[in-house]
């Protein structure tokens, strides 16, 4: 058994960044806005977060960088898709070719540097309680961050007067408006939000899971965390059910070798992208759900008649 | 102020000027960005979109290059009209290759000149095939296409990892991850001697022709236009969704695939376990740069195509990285949505109620 917890460990480290980048999306489609760019939010977040914390020694400095590289992606987007009035699926797929092209052009400079990863919490005594203590008291405070994170937003939608305003501006913005609320700055910020969670976890990845920087490193998970948000139907308790879930699937692939299953690695590797499609199928086959929990105004341009 | 007023009609001026107004953006960030890298902006921009083609083998290899993405873009142009969203051609470029690539490899001394067509029908089913996952999962399920294009991707370009790190590795080879060299009746024909060009250009330039007379001449053409340009009207006459939705995937597949095939049996001549630049992505570009119009295609494949080999010799002279090449393609893409916004709005100057006064 004394697998266990360091099998556990690795769920919790691959589904954080998952997380992290899920809870900014899922805010940004409730004010009814679609950004398909997450992953290239992900990787600009990774490599400043990377480059910054390998530069200046300060995993601190790192993350805040990382927050604000991951807000000015996603305010690009805004501004195309907001002001503009640009088509949000075109800009979120120009988004990520960007990310994709600007992380690897920054991160040329930094390909096998070696940082320290985040430190983990440590409190003496509790943290040493065998298999609870390093599983509950015992992560990076990212992790901790994600957890918070989506409690936050959770309260934020079903409770707080902002959060019914922002689902009104998902749901109807032309009643959001003429009840006077500003649609497009509601949207703006709704959006920055969700940049600067992508961002985070793009750092979590390269500050954390892997301390390194590689060339497309999120793999496609920011595609995973769009297909999360419609696993959870939008709501931010079942992000967690889903991010947990994909992180245990793509764990499985590392140690199923040491459990003696012998099916090629690249097979195993599917298992995540396979998953997300399964999934997708089952949740969206109920139109009913979708339809009910879906921003009614998601990916719709909005402009206030004058 | 300054604020977007929308014009009474779509701008047809706006349409096609948008791309150039956009190229010229993007040469000006370029300069900047080259400067920022502490090149000489002048230079670095002759390097990389003068010097690749000041010459006859660099005009040849700008068709090499363009031909997968022109092949592509057309297919991925009629879906995006329909509001079909197929980004997965990367994955279905990978399964025609495997399909149509591992027919070669069954007959490898083969000397039958059908080998090449059989291929080629090979490799358009591959890809048709892994987009109709996309087009069955949407259509019966209404899983977003988007979303499961893209997934797929991943699990083609692992399969293909699979096949040649496993069963078809090259059994005379040295262990590398590739397969065999495909037979010479497994080789797409050189058309332009002392070049690169193979028939797969040529075929290129079909599918232009051909898209063209889709659009404009045939019915479900005429639907795919309507459809872009006002989706409730063609709810209204009865214009059936998941037709659309099954035949601009499936052609897009299926000239994914093609794409695909031409690259393993054209240049790379086996199969290895990368076999694209993106081609499948960069397509999406050339689609919107090509006003999603067969024609215009053509034109944006070429330019497209340039910012490959640009990016390849600004590697290779001024030691920059060939992620140049992708961030161009996102600014420019980011430029051409920016400006399209004129083509519906015109900008103003002046406030609303100085408008008010001259109504």
């Amino acid at each position: 058994m004394e697998w266990i917890v360091p099998f556990i460990l690795t769920v919790i480290t691959a589904s954080t960044p998952l997380l992290l980048a899920a809870t900014g999306e899922l805010v940004t489609e409730k004010s009814g806005v679609l950004n398909l760019g997450v992953e290239g939010m992900m990787l600009v977040g990774a490599i400043a977060g990377f480059a910054v914390t390998a530069s200046s020694g300060s995993a601190i400095l790192g993350i805040l960088a990382a927050i604000v590289a991951g807000t000015l992606m996603s305010l690009i987007f805004a501004f195309l898709t907001l002001t503009l009035m640009a088509n949000q699926v075109a800009t979120g797929l120009a988004l990520t070719i960007f990310g994709v092209g600007f992380s690897a052009l920054v991160g040329s400079g930094f390909v096998g540097f070696a940082i320290d990863p985040l430190p983990a919490l440590s409190i003496p005594g509790i943290s040493a309680i065998p298999i609870l203590g390093p599983i509950l008291f015992g992560q990076d405070f990212l992790v901790y961050l994600s957890i918070a994170a989506v409690i936050g937003v959770g309260w934020f939608l079903a409770k707080s007067r902002a959060g019914l305003v922002l689902k009104a501006v998902g749901d109807s913005h032309h009643s959001a408006h003429a009840i006077g609320y500003s649609v497009i700055k509601i949207r703006y910020l709704a959006t920055m939000f969700g940049g600067a969670m992508a961002g985070l976890g793009g750092a979590y990845l390269s500050l954390s899971y892997t301390p390194m920087w590689a060339e497309n490193m999120t793999a496609g998970r920011g595609w995973i965390a769009l297909a999360l948000v419609v696993f959870a139907t939008w709501r931010p308790g079942r992000l967690v059910a889903g991010a947990y879930m994909f992180g245990l699937i793509s764990v499985m692939q590392l140690h199923a070798q040491g459990a003696g299953i012998h099916v090629p690695s690249q097979f195993m590797s599917m298992l995540p992208y396979l998953a997300t499609v399964i999934v997708l199928v089952i949740i969206s086959s109920d139109r009913a759900k979708i339809r009910l929990n879906a921003p009614a105004c998601i990916g719709q341009a909005f402009r206030a008649a004058q | 102020m300054v604020r977007l007023e929308p014009r009474r009609q779509h701008s047809q001026a706006m349409v096609y000027l948008s791309p150039v107004l956009a190229i010229l953006m993007t040469l000006v960030v370029g300069g900047i960005i080259f400067a920022f890298l502490g090149k000489n902006p002048f230079d670095a921009l002759y390097t990389f979109f003068i010097l690749p083609i000041n010459n006859s083998y660099g005009i040849s290899e700008l068709f090499v290059k363009a031909t997968p993405l022109v092949i592509i873009a057309v297919g991925l142009a009629m879906g995006f009209r329909a509001n079909v969203w197929n980004i997965g051609a990367e994955g279905q470029l990978t399964m025609g290759a495997i399909f149509g690539g591992g027919l070669a490899l069954y007959f490898h001394d083969s000397e039958s000149i059908l080998l090449m067509p059989a291929m080629f029908v090979l490799g358009a089913l591959g890809g048709a095939f892994w987009a109709a996952i996309p087009a069955l999962l949407r259509t019966k399920f209404n899983a977003n296409e988007i979303l499961t294009s893209l997934m797929l991707t991943y699990v083609a370009t692992l399969f293909l990892s699979f096949l040649v790190h496993g069963p078809w590795r090259n059994p005379e080879g040295f262990n590398f991850p590739e397969s065999r060299p495909f037979p010479d009746a497994g080789l797409l024909p050189i058309i332009f001697e002392g070049s690169r060009v193979h028939l797969g250009t040529a075929v290129a330039v079909f599918v232009v022709i051909a898209g063209w007379l889709l659009l404009s001449k045939s019915v479900i053409g005429f639907q795919l236009r309507v459809v872009g340009k006002a989706p409730q009207a063609a709810r209204h006459v009865g214009f059936r969704q998941k037709r659309m939705v099954w035949f601009t995937l499936l052609l897009g597949g299926a000239l994914a695939g093609l794409a695909g095939l031409f690259e393993v049996s054209g240049p790379i001549g086996q199969l290895q376990p990368s076999i694209s630049p993106g081609y499948g992505f960069t397509a999406i570009i050339v689609a919107f740069l090509g006003r999603l119009h067969p024609v215009g295609i053509l034109f944006g494949g070429l330019i497209m195509a340039l910012t490959y080999l640009g990016g390849e010799l600004a590697q290779i002279t001024l030691g920059l990285p060939n992620a140049v090449t992708g961030l161009f393609q996102g600014i420019l893409l980011f430029f051409l949505l920016a400006c399209d916004v004129l083509t519906k709005y015109r900008i103003r100057f002046g406030t609303i109620a100085a408008k008010g006064r001259t109504a």
